[in-house]
């Protein structure tokens, strides 16, 4: 069995993110999802009650939030002042599946580009007729998808981490984030997203024609982190770190269960049927 | 000789329909194969199954010694193919395009970047190697198609339709391209076509698919032999000939039939051996003769006789006895 040809596979990589670079409709929405979920929401939920003013927010008003989340989830010390608990809850807790928006999205954005957006502008054929493997070719499209997504994830996770900081730090007079949940929710459940947001768009991208197709309905996903934050949001279930781990582990058996068959669906004589 | 294109009884259905069915052919080493039929017939089903794209339903093939059904990657690295779209990606550069099916195929990263520019100056695409190629016209996304099929120095070629929308200049290019290919570097070229008279200007071998089945295989003038056992004679009489010269043509021994067709007399003979005797009786009956040349039969007449033939009509010499 010959080795496998990375030069080639690096060589995809590379040319489907030059491609993202020059399409505004596939890298604008990844860069502007960060930018309002990790910067500006952010920056008005923690500064908006400073601007209000003090007067405007009393203990009474944050108490009942704070009631229903597990003891010992939220670092809230015991003197601190309405803003500072509403600034804590917010970005450490309220926040969170906010947050995982963003890998889901963007590795569904770029998987529906990489695959459906060769069959759209009449280049997967030729690319089929390259010496390149179909694990090597399902390999190098997940690897356009996956590594963009982590990557985009983290600086969001490094960026939310200085805003949130810098934001709330005249109030809560420390630095207050990231809390033990954001571990496991930054580099276990987010990178299961990325993964099951790919598999999703693979499998649909075997017979959607065009790239909006596809990504729509990779955007599925989103549906049960917003019944999260509808959850959170009504004090009915809270995520703490082991239950966080749980459901990562759910989406990571998911996710790769989804790339799994998306391998055989995406095979080479299935794909050029359908050129 | 070395036969690097074989298959047996290769076959492939879709649904219902066999797309190709029970193809037997072979290619060898420098031959120029151009596959003809009309579309749909299989040319580009049989290209894919020879590139391991498509796995045969019933058959095998081999190409380079090896089988396209397990050693499809293999044979892609040493085969280039031109679709017949030329799958270019429009928001790179002709360079950058180049650079990436380099890397794909293995191109050590040294000799690169010179053989890129060797071929973006044989195709004429030097001044433009670094504008995106969407903004190309058809013609040189189609030479650039051409240069990208040749960049690993590939045995074999596949082309798809190489001169479909290209203007009579640009066509020409294309073909003298190919016979270059051929004759001076010695590439195997395996050539699906609409285009008989390119067909017949390029290649060694023709096979005729029709409804996934080959129809005929041979050089232009086997085909010819085969379909047309007699040979056609023109006869110039400088106008239509008269009675006694009809005549005497028709009584001639070794004459099957004759048409006029203006100033020329059209006689169909058993042998070509006829016609010293029958230039003689036609001049003997008063007939002035101012040429006599052999009509051959073109790949196109060829091709639409067995077209005729497939569609149940009568075999082509049987109308010139009638």
């Amino acid at each position: 069995m010959r080795d496998w040809n990375w030069r080639g596979m690096w060589a995809i990589v590379a040319k489907d993110l030059t491609q993202v670079r020059q399409n505004t409709m596939v890298w604008l929405p990844m860069v502007i999802l960060p930018v309002i979920l990790q910067i500006v929401l952010p920056l008005v939920m923690i500064l908006l009650p400073q601007i209000v003013g003090e007067a405007a927010m009393d203990m009474q008003e944050v108490e009942p939030l704070l009631a229903m989340i597990p003891a010992g989830l939220i670092p809230v010390a015991e003197n601190s002042s309405p803003e500072a608990v509403w600034i804590i809850l917010t970005s450490c807790y309220m926040f969170a599946p906010f947050f995982l928006i963003i890998p889901l999205m963007v590795s569904s954005i770029l998987a529906a580009d990489s695959i459906v957006g060769e069959k759209e502008r009449n280049t997967l054929e030729g690319l089929l007729y390259t010496p390149l493997t179909d694990q090597e070719l399902y390999v190098a499209k997940t690897l356009v998808s996956i590594l963009p997504a982590l990557t985009i994830t983290l600086v969001s996770f490094v960026l939310y981490t200085i805003v949130v900081n810098a934001a709330g730090y005249a109030v809560v007079g420390r630095i207050f984030f990231p809390t033990p949940i954001w571990w496991p929710l930054v580099f276990w459940l987010a990178p299961a997203l990325s993964v099951a947001g790919l598999g999703v768009t693979v499998l649909i991208s075997s017979r959607a024609k065009t790239y909006m197709q596809a990504q729509q309905a990779g955007g599925l996903l989103v549906l049960p982190i917003v019944a999260w934050m509808g959850a959170q949001a009504t004090g009915a279930f809270f995520m703490g770190p082991g239950l966080l781990m749980l459901v990562g582990l759910f989406v990571w058996a998911l996710g790769l269960w989804l790339i799994w068959i998306g391998s055989k669906t995406l095979s080479r004589s299935n794909l050029i049927s359908r050129v | 000789m070395d036969t690097v294109i074989v298959t047996k009884g290769l076959s492939r259905q879709f649904g219902e329909n066999w797309a190709v069915r029970d193809l037997n052919l072979s290619v060898a080493r420098g031959q120029v194969f151009g596959f003809l039929g009309p579309n749909g017939a299989g040319k580009t089903t049989t290209v894919r199954l020879l590139n391991g794209l498509l796995q045969p339903s019933e058959g095998a093939a081999s190409v380079l010694g090896m089988d396209p059904a397990t050693d499809g990657a293999q044979i892609r690295a040493r085969a280039g193919v031109l679709t017949e779209n030329p799958s270019l990606y429009e928001a790179l550069t002709a360079r950058e395009n180049l650079r990436f099916v380099g890397h794909v195929y293995g191109v050590p990263e040294k000799v690169l970047p010179g053989r890129i520019d060797a071929l973006l100056t044989r195709f004429g695409l030097q001044d433009r190697a670094d504008d995106k190629t969407g903004a190309y016209s058809r013609g040189m996304k189609q030479r650039l198609a051409i240069a990208r099929a040749l960049l690993h120095d590939p045995e074999i070629l596949f082309l798809d339709e190489p001169t479909s929308g290209l203007d009579p200049a640009a066509s020409r290019d294309v073909q003298d391209m190919v016979q270059e290919l051929a004759q001076r570097h010695g590439h195997t070229i395996f050539m699906c076509t609409h285009n008989l008279v390119e067909a017949e200007k390029l290649c060694d071998l023709v096979g005729v698919i029709h409804r996934g089945s080959l129809r005929a295989i041979g050089s232009p003038a086997q085909l010819a032999r085969e379909l047309w056992r007699n040979t056609l004679i023109e006869i110039d009489l400088n106008g239509p000939p008269d009675d006694s010269v009809r005549q005497a043509a028709q009584n001639q021994r070794g004459v099957v039939g004759m048409e006029i067709e203006g100033d020329l007399l059209v006689v169909e003979v058993s042998d070509i051996e006829v016609t010293p005797s029958l230039v003689q009786t036609i001049v003997a009956a008063g007939g002035q003769i101012y040429g006599v040349r052999k009509r051959d039969h073109g790949l196109e007449d060829v091709y639409f006789a067995l077209d005729n033939l497939e569609k149940g009509n009568t075999h082509p010499e049987s109308k010139a006895n009638a």
